[in-house]
């Protein structure tokens, strides 16, 4: 599974800069039934969160009836530098963090 | 000037309303648009597998695909934008999910491949992002003429409980809709695509097993003689429009 994170490396002092992640996930519901007939048991991401300079600056909490490979979008005001970091947590506990480095000047 | 001739021949032989050719991605909502134009896209997943595979060592040669072909970006670039092409060694037609399998199986030693294989996926999409933008160039090979023929003669036959030809809605009902879907013309310019009905990435040989069952007739087997010749001749009808890399469909 991979991320894709969309941070601009640049950015002056209180500007307002959009951020994206791409996450591949499956995102499979829980509802579905295979070829077997048997449910294909649920795995979704429950919650995403973003971390920058200390703080939780963004927290979405994800639902089965979100798309697969979701992507999310968000802006966010430029402080001062520091990694614009991500949380997220799958429904069986398993959490995942990548980040990018903000660089404000 | 050979391939130019022949490429007119083609061009003339399109059916009519040709002129006005629609991709699929010209009757994309621009939302949707919007989503294929962005590089962060979710095909974009296989896009980077596939450049990591590249160079990887595989089968029992341990060798990668760099080792024999160098920069995909050269050695790749119109590759999707010609294929099918014709295979010396099996005297058939191949099309560029045959061929990267082939590859595997007689340069690599890795055994005979399953074409929807994660990683032959991930490598189609790599090689088909080197035809970026390109015309689709149909190959002028003579020996695929029999086989191009076959598949117009099959995108022209009625089939299934439901009897209709694959005509019969992509030249004579494009622009229509079936239920809530509109018919596009039905050009393989986007493929493999991430199709956010199917939510991953899939070639057109799996979007027409999806027209195939939607009319109730029996899908083609997978890379069977008859699906590379509609293959083909669905490559010539949309000569000249551009190889879209990375596609989105509905
Ligand atoms: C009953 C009408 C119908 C028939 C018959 C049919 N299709 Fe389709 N086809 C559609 C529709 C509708 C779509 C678009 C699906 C969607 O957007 O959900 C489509 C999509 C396609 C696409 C995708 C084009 C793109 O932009 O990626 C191709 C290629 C295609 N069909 C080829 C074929 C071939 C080849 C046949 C014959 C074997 C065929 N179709 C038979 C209705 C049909
Ligand atoms: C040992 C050398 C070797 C390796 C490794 C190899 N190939 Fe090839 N490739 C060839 C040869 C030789 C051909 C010409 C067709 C043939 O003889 O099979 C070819 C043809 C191709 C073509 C068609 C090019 C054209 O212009 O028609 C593609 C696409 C391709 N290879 C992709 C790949 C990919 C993807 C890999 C890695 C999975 C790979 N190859 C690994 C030797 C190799």
């Amino acid at each position: 599974m991979s991320v894709l994170i969309n941070v601009p490396e640049t950015a002056a002092p209180g500007e307002i800069v959009t951020i994206r992640i791409l996450i591949q996930h499956p995102m499979e519901t829980g509802f579905r039934t295979g070829r077997d007939g048997a449910l294909v048991p649920r795995d979704i991401i429950e919650s995403v969160a973003c971390l920058y300079q200390g703080e939780e600056v963004f927290r979405a909490d994800l639902f089965p009836a979100i798309t697969a490979n979701p992507i999310l979008s968000f802006h966010l005001r430029a402080g001062e530098t520091g990694r614009v970091e991500f949380v997220w947590t799958d429904n069986s506990g398993v959490t995942a963090r990548d980040g990018r480095l903000l660089t404000v000047a | 000037m050979i391939r130019a001739a022949v490429l007119a021949g083609i061009v003339l032989a399109l059916p009519a309303g040709a002129q006005d050719r629609r991709t699929g991605y010209d009757d994309m909502s621009p939302a949707l648009q919007a989503m294929q134009d962005d590089p962060m896209n979710p095909a974009a997943f296989w896009l980077i597998d596939g450049e990591a595979l590249w160079s990887e060592p595989a089968g029992t040669r341990g060798q990668s695909c760099a080792d024999c072909h160098d920069a995909a970006e050269d050695s790749m670039a119109g590759v999707a934008a010609r294929y099918p092409a014709w295979d010396e060694e099996q005297a058939a037609p191949v099309d560029l999910n045959g061929r990267i399998a082939l590859c595997r199986d007689r340069h690599q030693g890795a055994g005979p491949q399953d074409r929807a294989d994660p990683d032959i996926l991930a490598l189609l999409a790599y090689v088909t992002h080197q035809s970026r933008g390109m015309p689709l160039t149909p190959d002028p090979d003579p020996r695929l003429d029999p086989a191009r023929a076959r598949g117009e003669t099959l995108f022209t036959t009625r089939m299934g409980q439901l009897n209709l030809s694959c005509a019969q809605c992509h030249d004579d009902n494009s622009g229509g809709h079936l239920a809530a879907a509109l018919i596009p013309q039905g050009h393989p310019t986007g493929y493999p695509q991430y199709r956010l009905e199917w939510e991953t990435l899939g070639t057109l040989e799996r979007r027409i097993r999806g027209c195939l069952t939607g009319v109730r007739a029996e899908p083609f087997a997978p890379g069977s003689a008859d699906f590379i010749a509609l293959a083909l001749y669905l490559q010539s009808r949309a000569a000249g429009l551009q190889v879209e890399t990375l596609p989105i469909r509905p």
